[in-house]
C-alpha cells in the first residue's frame, strides 16, 4: 500500500499550515479584540470639556466631569502658593518625577498658570474622590495642615499642588490632566493645545 | 444530481431576489465611493434637507473622518448651532411641530437608502408632480398623497403628471417635466444622484472599510485554502 | 523538554484520561475512506456554530435588550463599535450558512440512508438539534427590533393561538404581554443567549457521541464494521486523524473563503439574509406589505399558507417537521444508499427536493391564485414523499449492495441510467464548439510563446 511515506515533505507542509494559520488566527482576533475598546460614543462622551473661570474666586473651587471622572479647577491665593515649597519635605515626591502631568505642568505649582491649578480629583490609591480641605490647622488634620486635599477612603493626603504627602496609603501625586487657556477665561480640559 | 441540485438553487436565488415590481424605478448611477460626490450630496442635504430630517444614527465625526473634511467645512456643510463634532446629526425641527404641520413626523434617514434602496431614494427625489388638492401643491408618484413638499422643485422645475386608464379608472402613471428648473434635467439627475450617494454612504459608513479590505482577506483565505489543500493531497498518498 | 512534556502528559492522564480520549476519537476512530462532498456539512456545521458563539459574545457586549433602545443599539454596533460591523455580519451571514449547510447535512442523510437502523438515535438527536437550531434563529431574530422582526415574530406567535382550548393563553404566556412587546423581547434575548446555545451545545455533544458509537454511515451505505482485518481495524475504514482533519481543514478554507465573500461583498444577499424591511425601526401602527419569515423558514412557512384554515396550517406545519422524526421508521428498505436503490425511490427523492426547494421559494413570493395552488401541490408531493414511503419502499427492487467500499465518486462512464448518457452526449458536443476550439488555440499559442 504505502511505498515510502515522505515524512520531510509532511512535516515541512504542517508546519507550513500551522504557520499561516496562527497568522491568520492573530489577525482574526483583532476585531473581537479591538471592539472591546471605548467605542465612538464612548469617545464623544469623553471629549474635551471647557470651563469659564471668569467669576473664580480666590480659594474657590469648580468641579467639572471629563470622561467620567471629576476635574477641580482651584484658584489659589499668593498665601497658598508660598506653602507649597515649604511643603517640600513633607511630601513623597516633591519634583513630581513619579507623576502624571503634561510637560507644561512639570513645575513647582504644577500648573500653566500658579494661580489656577488643574487636577484630577481622583485619589492615586483606591479612586476614591478626595475631599477639599483648605482650611489652615483644623481639629483633625493637625496644627500642621496647610491646606490641601484629604482622601476619607483610607486617610491619604495630598497638599494644594496635589502632591502625595509621605507615609499614606497613595503612592503618586494627583494627575494632571491635558488642558490649556483657549482664552484669559477660558481653559479646555482633555486637549494640550489648539488642534485643527 | 448534485449539478441539477445546484442549478435549480442558482435559479431560485436568483428569482428570489429579484426585486419586488411596481411602480419602474429609475436606476440610479450610485457609487458611494465617488467622495466628491458623496461630499457634494452632504452639502445639499445640509441645505435642502436637515431643516425637516434628522441622520441620528450618524456623527459628524464619523462623517469628518472618512470624507476627509475639516470641521471648518463641516460647520458650513452640516454642522449647525451648537451641535459638536462628535454630536449625532439631529434636526432643529420638532416631530411634534413637524406632526401638527405635516400630519406626520418627517422620518429619519439614516437607514433609507438600506431598507428602500438607492434607486428608489433617487425616483422618489425626481417623481414630484403639480397637484392643487395636496396641502403643498405637489403630489408623488413613487409614494401618493406624501406629505413632503418638493424642496428640489427650484432646481428640478415643475413636473405634470401622465394619467392613463385602466378600467373606467385614472391612475397616475409617470411625471413629465413641464419646464425646466435653474438646473437641466441631466444635471439635477446629477444633484439627485449625489444625495443618493451620499444617503447611501450614510445607511452604512462601514462600506468605504468593508469593500477594500475583502480581496485581502479573501486572497488570504484562498492561500491557506491552497495549503491546505497540499497537505490533504500528501497525506491522501497513503489511500488507494 | 520532552521529558517535561510527557511527565506532564503523565501527570493529567492519572487524573483525567484526556490523552486516551483523544486517542480513541481521533487516531483509532476509523470512518470510511469514500466520504465525499455530503459528508462535510457536519464539521462545518461546527465550524459555524463556534462562529455564531464567538461573534454573539461580542455583540452581547453592546446589544440593548430594551424595545425602545434595541435598535439603535445595533446601529451603534454597526457604526460606533470598532469592527462591530464585522461582527455583526459575520453574525448574521452565520446565521443564514447555518442553515444551508445543515440543509445539506440532512439531505446527506435522505441520500445515503444514514438515518437507518443502527443509527436512529442520531438521526433524532440532530433533529431535536434542527428545531433547537430554528427556534434559536427565530428568536435571535426579534432582537434588531426592526420592521420584519416585530411583525413576523407576531404572526408566528399567534399561530399558538390556533390551538384549541389553551391557544390564546400559551401565546400569551410566550409573549409575556397581549402582543409582542418589551417583555418578549427581554425573554427572547435570554432564551437565545443562553437557554437555547446550552441544548445546542449538549445536543451535539450527544449527538458526536451517538455517532462514535455506532460509526459513519458512506455513500456506499454498507456497514464498513462487518470487514474487519486481522487486528480488528475495518479494512475500508481509515484513522480520522490526520486523514479526515486534514480534509476537513482543506473544506473549511473553502468554506470561509465563500464566507467572507459574502461578509465582505454581499452581507445582505440582495434582501435574503438581512431583510430590507428590517432597517426601518419596529412600529406596532405599521404592518410591512409583505411580511415573510426569513428565507430558511420559507418552505414551512409554504406548507402553512397553503391550507386554508388557521388550525389547519399550524398543524401541517408541525406534521412536516413531525414526519422527519419519523423517517427511519417510515422507510421500510433494507438497502440504506441511493445508489443501490430503485429508480422509484430515486424519482420520488428528486420530486421531494424540487418540491422542498418550490416551497421554499414561493414562501418569499406574497399570496396568489396560481402561487396558492403551486403551494398546495407541492405540500402533497412533500407529504406524499413520507406517507407513502412505508409502501414503495417495501417493494422497491433494489440492486444488490457490493460487500466493500466504492469510489467515493463513481465516475460519469461508470454510472447507470439514461440521464447521465445525456450529459455525456452533451459534454462530448461542447469538445467540438468553437470556443473550446478557440480557447485550445490561445493555449497552445501561449505555450509556444514558452
Amino acid at each position: 500500500m504505502m511505498s515510502g511515506v515522505d515524512n520531510d515533505k509532511r512535516r515541512f507542509l504542517t508546519q507550513a499550515a500551522g504557520a499561516v494559520g496562527a497568522v491568520g488566527t492573530g489577525f482574526l482576533a483583532v476585531p473581537f479584540l479591538s471592539s472591546m475598546k471605548p467605542s465612538a460614543k464612548a469617545e464623544a462622551l469623553g471629549a474635551p470639556v471647557e470651563v469659564d473661570i471668569a467669576k473664580l474666586e480666590p480659594g474657590q473651587r469648580i468641579v467639572v466631569l471629563w470622561r467620567g471622572k471629576p476635574v477641580w479647577v482651584l484658584k489659589r491665593t499668593p498665601e497658598t502658593l508660598q506653602t507649597i515649597p515649604e511643603l517640600d519635605g513633607e511630601v513623597l515626591d516633591p519634583r513630581s518625577d513619579q507623576s502624571d502631568q503634561p510637560l507644561s505642568s512639570k513645575n513647582e505649582a504644577r500648573s500653566i498658570r500658579p494661580e489656577i491649578f488643574v487636577a484630577v480629583g481622583v485619589c492615586t490609591h483606591l479612586g476614591c474622590s478626595p475631599v477639599f480641605r483648605p482650611e489652615i490647622a483644623p481639629a483633625d488634620l493637625g496644627a500642621d495642615w496647610k491646606g490641601g486635599f484629604f482622601c476619607p477612603c483610607h486617610g491619604s493626603k495630598f497638599d494644594l499642588a496635589g502632591r502625595v504627602y509621605k507615609g499614606v496609603p497613595a503612592p503618586v501625586n494627583l494627575e494632571i490632566p491635558p488642558y490649556y487657556f483657549a482664552s484669559e477665561n477660558r481653559i479646555v480640559v482633555g486637549l494640550e493645545g489648539e488642534k485643527a | 444530481m448534485k449539478k441539477v441540485l445546484s442549478i435549480l438553487v442558482f435559479s431560485a436565488v436568483a428569482f428570489v431576489a429579484h426585486a419586488q415590481s411596481g411602480v419602474d424605478l429609475e436606476s440610479a448611477d450610485h457609487d458611494a465611493f465617488d467622495q466628491l460626490s458623496v461630499i457634494r450630496g452632504a452639502e445639499y442635504f445640509g441645505e435642502y434637507c436637515l431643516g425637516c430630517h434628522s441622520l441620528k444614527q450618524m456623527r459628524y465625526s464619523r462623517i469628518s473622518k472618512d470624507l476627509h473634511v475639516n470641521e471648518a467645512r463641516m460647520r458650513e456643510m452640516l454642522l449647525f448651532g451648537d451641535n459638536k463634532i462628535h454630536d449625532v446629526i439631529q434636526t432643529s425641527m420638532d416631530p411634534e411641530v413637524a406632526t401638527g404641520i405635516f400630519g406626520a413626523a418627517p422620518p429619519d434617514l439614516s437607514l433609507v437608502v438600506r431598507s428602500r434602496g438607492a434607486d428608489w431614494v433617487y425616483t422618489y427625489l425626481k417623481s414630484f408632480y403639480q397637484d392643487s388638492k395636496r396641502p403643498y401643491g405637489v403630489n408623488n408618484v413613487l409614494l401618493p398623497n406624501a406629505a413632503m413638499p418638493n424642496v428640489l422643485w427650484e432646481l428640478q422645475g415643475p413636473q405634470a403628471p401622465i394619467i392613463e386608464e385602466h378600467g373606467g379608472k385614472s391612475e397616475v402613471a409617470g411625471v413629465r417635466l413641464e419646464h425646466p428648473g435653474s438646473l437641466t434635467p441631466r444635471q439635477f439627475n446629477v444633484v439627485a444622484n449625489d444625495i443618493v450617494n451620499f444617503l447611501t454612504y450614510v445607511s452604512e459608513p462601514s462600506l468605504l472599510q468593508r469593500v477594500p479590505l475583502g480581496k485581502y482577506v479573501i486572497f488570504y483565505l484562498l492561500f491557506l485554502t491552497w495549503i491546505f489543500h497540499r497537505l490533504k493531497k500528501e497525506y491522501w498518498k497513503d489511500i488507494d | 523538554m520532552n521529558r517535561r512534556g510527557d511527565a506532564f502528559r503523565e501527570w493529567l492522564d492519572e487524573r483525567l484520561p484526556i490523552g486516551q480520549f483523544l486517542e480513541d476519537q481521533l487516531l483509532k476512530y476509523y470512518a470510511p475512506k469514500n466520504f465525499n462532498f455530503l459528508y462535510f456539512f457536519g464539521s462545518l456545521a461546527l465550524l459555524v456554530l463556534v462562529n455564531q458563539i464567538a461573534t454573539g459574545i461580542i455583540l452581547a457586549m453592546h446589544y440593548k435588550p430594551d424595545a425602545k433602545l434595541a435598535f439603535d443599539s445595533v446601529e451603534y454596533i454597526m457604526r460606533d463599535v470598532d469592527w462591530g460591523w464585522l461582527i455583526r455580519y459575520m453574525h448574521s451571514t452565520g446565521a443564514s450558512l447555518f442553515f444551508v449547510v445543515i440543509y445539506m447535512h440532512m439531505f446527506r442523510g435522505l441520500f445515503y440512508g444514514s438515518f437507518k437502523k443502527p443509527r436512529e438515535l442520531l438521526w433524532l438527536f440532530g433533529m431535536v438539534i434542527f428545531v433547537l437550531l430554528m427556534g434559536e434563529a427565530f428568536m435571535g431574530y426579534l432582537l434588531p427590533w426592526g420592521q420584519m422582526s416585530y411583525w413576523g415574530a407576531q404572526v408566528i406567535i399567534s399561530l399558538f393561538g390556533a390551538i384549541p382550548v389553551i391557544g390564546e393563553d400559551l401565546a400569551t404566556w410566550i409573549r409575556g404581554d397581549y402582543v409582542i412587546a418589551d417583555a418578549t423581547l427581554n425573554r427572547f434575548f435570554s432564551l437565545h443567549v443562553i437557554a437555547i446555545p446550552l441544548a445546542i451545545i449538549g445536543l451535539v455533544v450527544l449527538h458526536l457521541a451517538a455517532l462514535r458509537t455506532v460509526g459513519s454511515n458512506n455513500p456506499d451505505g454498507i456497514e464498513i464494521k462487518k470487514n474487519r482485518d486481522l487486528v480488528g481495524i475495518p479494512k475500508d475504514g481509515i484513522p480520522f486523524h490526520p486523514y479526515y482533519t486534514v480534509k476537513d481543514l482543506y473544506v473549511a478554507g473553502l468554506f470561509m473563503a465563500i464566507f467572507a465573500w459574502i461578509v465582505f461583498y454581499s452581507p445582505e444577499m440582495g434582501g435574503l439574509f438581512l431583510e430590507h424591511p428590517n432597517f426601518d425601526p419596529a412600529d406596532p401602527m405599521k404592518t410591512p406589505e409583505h411580511i415573510q419569515p426569513v428565507w430558511y423558514f420559507t418552505p414551512f412557512y409554504s406548507i402553512l399558507r397553503a391550507i386554508p384554515s388557521k388550525l389547519g396550517g399550524v398543524v401541517a406545519m408541525g406534521a412536516s417537521i413531525v414526519v422527519l422524526f419519523l423517517l427511519p421508521w417510515l422507510d421500510r428498505c433494507p438497502v440504506k444508499s441511493v445508489r443501490y436503490r430503485s429508480p422509484l425511490f430515486k424519482i420520488a427523492l428528486t420530486a421531494f427536493v424540487i418540491s422542498f426547494l418550490g416551497l421554499g421559494v414561493l414562501g418569499t413570493k406574497p399570496v396568489t391564485e396560481l402561487y396558492t395552488m403551486m403551494a398546495r401541490g407541492f405540500s402533497v408531493v412533500y407529504f406524499a414523499f413520507f406517507l407513502l414511503m412505508p409502501i414503495f419502499s417495501s417493494v422497491e427492487i433494489t440492486q444488490p449492495v457490493p460487500e466493500r467500499l466504492t469510489e467515493s465518486v463513481v465516475p460519469l462512464s461508470q454510472r447507470k441510467g439514461f440521464q447521465w448518457r445525456l450529459i455525456e452526449e452533451g459534454i462530448r458536443a461542447l469538445e467540438h464548439v468553437p470556443v473550446r476550439y478557440y480557447l485550445n488555440n490561445l493555449l497552445a499559442r501561449l505555450r509556444g510563446k514558452n
